[in-house]
């Protein structure tokens, strides 16, 4: 008697699996489908609830024979262990594919028993990815399921532990002997939209899919179990990038820690960009007078622009003005003198200031950066220092200094030339043209204009520099009217 | 001071204890919940794999509670935050309340166990009794088989710290610096010798019970998980090279399952004899490679200290095994259909799990370069290390910018980032 007496020639066969997740169920089937020589295009594997793409023209069940019985001689099936150890798992997946895909590769081990070594064909690579999937929502479901406690009024019933959870294959079941082997004296139940398990201390039982609101909605530990969390994070290094990786957002719904990732994410960026500003001073305390600033800066090392061995050069004025002017970093003929705003900028920015009637004398004239960055150029015969601008953290770094000069004379109003300087003052880059004109208000309270860099209208000639001269002045003349109504 | 609540004593005392590299929950004996004694079962599980039942917005895993019992210290360690001159705030905890949290937390599933550590009270001995009595309610009183760490203190008594190992998984001395001088200038009250002597002690004992386990079934399990340390990087002026020939000597001497590597972050109100730098954190995460290299991959410790530069430092912009390649080029390119299992962990871009798949695959077709490039993460860092039947890497392996063309590429830092 062959194999081929028992089956019909050219018939369909639709098995129809008790549940989503009945691996062993499957394995008979399969086996005795092998056994007949029923080839894999030949067999629909339906679900509960399911329906089959392969008969979907008339209907499920039409034309879908009985399962035919197994002849008496037949062969034995083989599976690799291998196979075996993948299958297990990637029938729980939700794929609704799985089962077809594991008979086929089933069949396929009787003519290729290494089949499965075969990292290389699609069926092999599909199926390990099925098992990985499943075996990554398992080990999530023992890592983030969280039980709450209900307390019920009956004496005897005791402490109830319930934990709602939302697992993205039917992988309930699968691991209800690991929450037995952990909580063996507990009291505890897991709802799932897949279905629920319960445990008495003694026997599991199984119930039907659940709802989240059938789950209890707080628990008094969780505050506890927050400010752990909360406290155990080190905010001076931040891996949101790793965090999301390993807890991915869908499952924070059901963690009561999870509320407060952004919250913590968002402390730490601000101490981060604190501390990118203050360099790594963050152990120092900041200079209480302007002459500890003057030394602070003499010895300021932290970006490269310090190792380029040229004079730090303080902010020049009374100490108590009303009004700050904040320039980008000293020049050439500043770092020889020591002195802000003494080059060819300096000079045509007094000329603007004296014909807005701004009293120079009067105001604190400072840099976004204390030292002169600048590249030894042979130009002409002789050598010369060229001005190079400050990156964005430079300038960061120096923010230290140029905010305890700000704390320690106290002006109402701060006039930034130029977008260094502004960067300096606001620890983010902005337009000169849409900032200029409007003040901004700093956390201090004071005023902060903006406008372009005298050494800006330098660079520019014919119709050019005069519109942005005209521009320039305008700027001196608003803040130069502001301050007399501050003062007034 | 008023009396703090818990939940205020659980902030200070866990952000106490944050600086503690250590949060695996691995490796220990199979324990369960199912039976026991009394016949009706106690709560917790260890199978094996660690879990990770948080991460926390650092990237880290959050896998134990881990917390001190009390934060004050009568040493003053200077790269700790807990030193006695610090002026940090202070709490303590009782045993009995660090054992009611840690099954609270367990019973809700937010914990594989406890990491418990503590700043010394009184004397040495002292705290170690409150240590061992901790996990000794946990274990006996609430019948938890769950993880226990318990950070032993190598000044106390032997045999309280013995009662250690018998709780617990896993326990742990810090050798806290990498060489003694660093360790006689930054921790005047701990001596290197009696911290070596502890763990060689704990050692002996972990033998022993092992022995013990194999001819009666019934005798004491003692710290199953083994061993660790931790050593603080940065904080004192030892290179790389120092800082990988002590962890191997450790790993040989006193078969340590893990040297933990802690970047010395500059902690609020630390000590003036202290850096103010800190150690870049990449800086950290080399050395953990090159503990890598060493557990895994067959690397002796002088081929790791090879790959680091003449100032003994391992280069932070490339990892110490593209180093170490680009060092030995004649040793490369390597035919993968015929390269030994030991020759083919040293490629750069080969892990451990892709050599396995190499060697699986190439017995039964010999290997293409596509094949390879299947296999492995990323071909292009692969590629000038290796032969296939259709690949030879003929002159890249001679360029001199070779380096440059394998690093990852550096960031470049934005003129004005907004």
């Amino acid at each position: 008697m062959t194999a081929m007496q028992n089956v019909t020639l050219g018939a369909y066969y639709a098995v129809h699996l008790p549940e989503p997740d009945d691996f062993d169920f499957w394995r008979e089937r399969a086996r005795q489908l092998v056994q007949c020589d029923v080839p894999p295009d030949r067999v629909a594997w339906i679900e509960p609830g399911g329906t089959s793409d392969l008969f979907a023209q008339d209907g499920p069940s039409r034309g879908a024979q009985r399962l035919p019985l197994p002849p008496r001689d037949t062969v034995p099936v083989r599976a690799s262990r291998r196979f075996l150890a993948v299958a297990k798992n990637a029938a729980l997946h939700s794929d609704p594919e799985r089962f077809a895909l594991l008979y086929r590769l089933l069949w396929r081990l009787q003519a290729n028993p290494r089949l499965m070594e075969d990292k290389s064909d699609p069926d092999v690579r599909r199926a390990e990815e099925l098992d990985k999937n499943v075996r990554r929502d398992s080990h999530k479901m023992h890592a983030f399921v969280r039980f709450r406690l209900v307390e019920s009024d009956e004496e005897e019933a005791g402490e109830h532990y319930v934990a709602w959870f939302e697992p993205d294959h039917h992988i309930v079941r699968a691991n209800a002997g690991f929450f037995i082997r952990r909580f063996a004296n507990m009291k505890w139940s897991i709802l799932t939209p897949r279905g629920c398990l319960h445990w008495d201390t003694k026997v599991l039982s199984e119930g039907p899919p659940a709802e989240r609101s059938d789950a209890p909605s707080g628990d008094p530990a969780e505050d506890l179990w927050r400010k752990y969390y909360a406290s155990i994070f080190n905010p001076a290094r931040l891996k949101v990038g790793a965090m999301l990786k390993e807890m991915p957002k869908k499952y924070w719904a059901n963690m009561p820690e999870a509320a407060l990732i952004p919250e913590l994410v968002a402390g730490a960026q601000r101490r981060e960009s604190q501390m990118v500003a203050t360099g790594s001073r963050e152990t120092l305390p900041p200079p209480e007078t302007l002459d500890q600033v003057e030394s602070g800066i003499a010895q300021c090392r932290l970006c490269p622009i310090g190792e380029l061995c040229t004079r730090a050069v303080m902010g020049e004025g009374p100490r108590d003005a009303g009004l700050m002017i904040v320039g980008e970093q000293p020049g050439d003929q500043e770092d020889v003198e020591g002195r802000p705003f003494v080059g060819p900028a300096g000079q045509l920015l007094d000329r603007h200031l004296a014909r807005a009637g701004i009293d120079r004398s009067a105001a604190y004239l400072t840099n976004a950066v204390k030292h002169f960055k600048f590249v030894p150029r042979i130009v002409q015969g002789g050598k010369r220092r060229l001005h190079q601008s400050p990156t964005a953290k430079e300038i960061d770094t120096c923010r230290w200094w140029l905010e305890s000069e700000r704390r320690l004379v106290q002006p109402k109003l701060v006039l930034a030339l130029g977008a260094s300087a502004a960067r300096g003052l606001l620890g983010k880059t902005v337009s000169i043209s849409k900032a200029r004109g409007t003040p901004t208000t700093l956390e201090d309270g004071s005023e902060l204009w903006i406008t372009a860099h005298p050494s800006y209208l330098l660079r520019l000639d014919g119709d050019a520099a005069e519109q942005q001269a005209e521009l320039f002045a305008r700027d001196l003349a608003a803040v130069r009217s502001r301050m007399r109504e501050l003062a007034a | 001071m008023g009396q703090l609540s818990t939940i205020e004593k659980l902030g200070i005392l866990a952000d106490a204890a944050k600086y503690d590299a250590s949060c695996a929950s691995s490796g220990t004996a199979k324990k369960n919940s199912l039976g026991g004694p009394k016949g009706r079962g106690g709560i917790g599980s260890t199978e094996g794999m660690g879990i990770c039942h948080a991460y926390a917005p650092d990237g880290r895993c959050i896998s134990l509670l881990k917390i001190l019992l009390t934060n004050h210290c009568v040493f003053d360690c200077h790269y700790c935050i807990n030193r006695k001159s610090s002026n940090v705030r202070r709490a303590r905890f009782s045993p009995q309340e660090v054992a009611d949290l840690t099954i609270a937390f367990y019973r809700r599933n937010y914990i594989e166990g406890l990491f418990l550590s503590s700043g010394i009270v009184k004397s040495s001995n002292h705290t170690m009794e409150q240590l061992v009595e901790t996990a000794r309610i946990l274990r006996e009183e609430y019948d938890f088989r769950g993880y226990i760490h318990l950070k032993t203190i190598p000044e106390a008594d032997p045999e309280l710290v013995y009662q250690a190992g018998l709780y617990a998984d896993r326990v742990s001395i810090n050798v806290e610096l990498p060489t003694d001088s660093g360790l006689t200038r930054l921790a005047p009250d701990k001596s290197a010798r009696q911290i070596e002597g502890a763990m060689a002690k704990t050692k002996a004992d972990i033998v022993e019970a092992k022995d013990a386990k194999k001819r009666f079934r019934h005798a004491p399990r003692f710290a199953p998980a083994g061993q660790s340390t931790q050593m603080i990087v940065g904080a004192d002026g030892a290179s790389d090279a120092d800082i990988v020939g002590k962890a191997s000597r450790l790993y040989d001497g006193f078969r340590l399952r893990r040297v933990y590597y802690s970047a010395f972050s500059p902690i609020p109100d630390a000590s003036a004899v202290l850096p103010l730098k800190r150690p870049p954190l990449i800086r950290e995460h080399r050395l953990y490679q090159s503990d890598w290299l060493m557990r895994f991959y067959g690397y002796q410790p002088g081929e790791v200290m090879q790959a680091a530069g003449d100032d003994g430092m391992l280069p932070l912009d490339i990892d110490p095994k593209l180093a170490w390649a680009l060092k030995f080029r004649d040793s490369f390119p390597l035919d993968v259909n015929r390269a030994s299992r030991e020759q083919l962990l040293r490629v750069p871009g080969l892990g451990v799990t892709a050599v396995n798949r190499i060697i699986a695959a190439r017995r039964h077709h010999s290997l293409r370069l596509d094949d390879v490039a299947r296999l492995t993460q990323s071909i292009a860092k692969v590629r000038p290390f290796i032969c296939t039947t259709d690949w030879r890497p003929t002159l890249l392996t001679d360029r001199a910018d070779l380096r440059r063309l394998l690093a990852p590429k550096q960031e470049q830092l934005e003129l004005f980032a907004a």
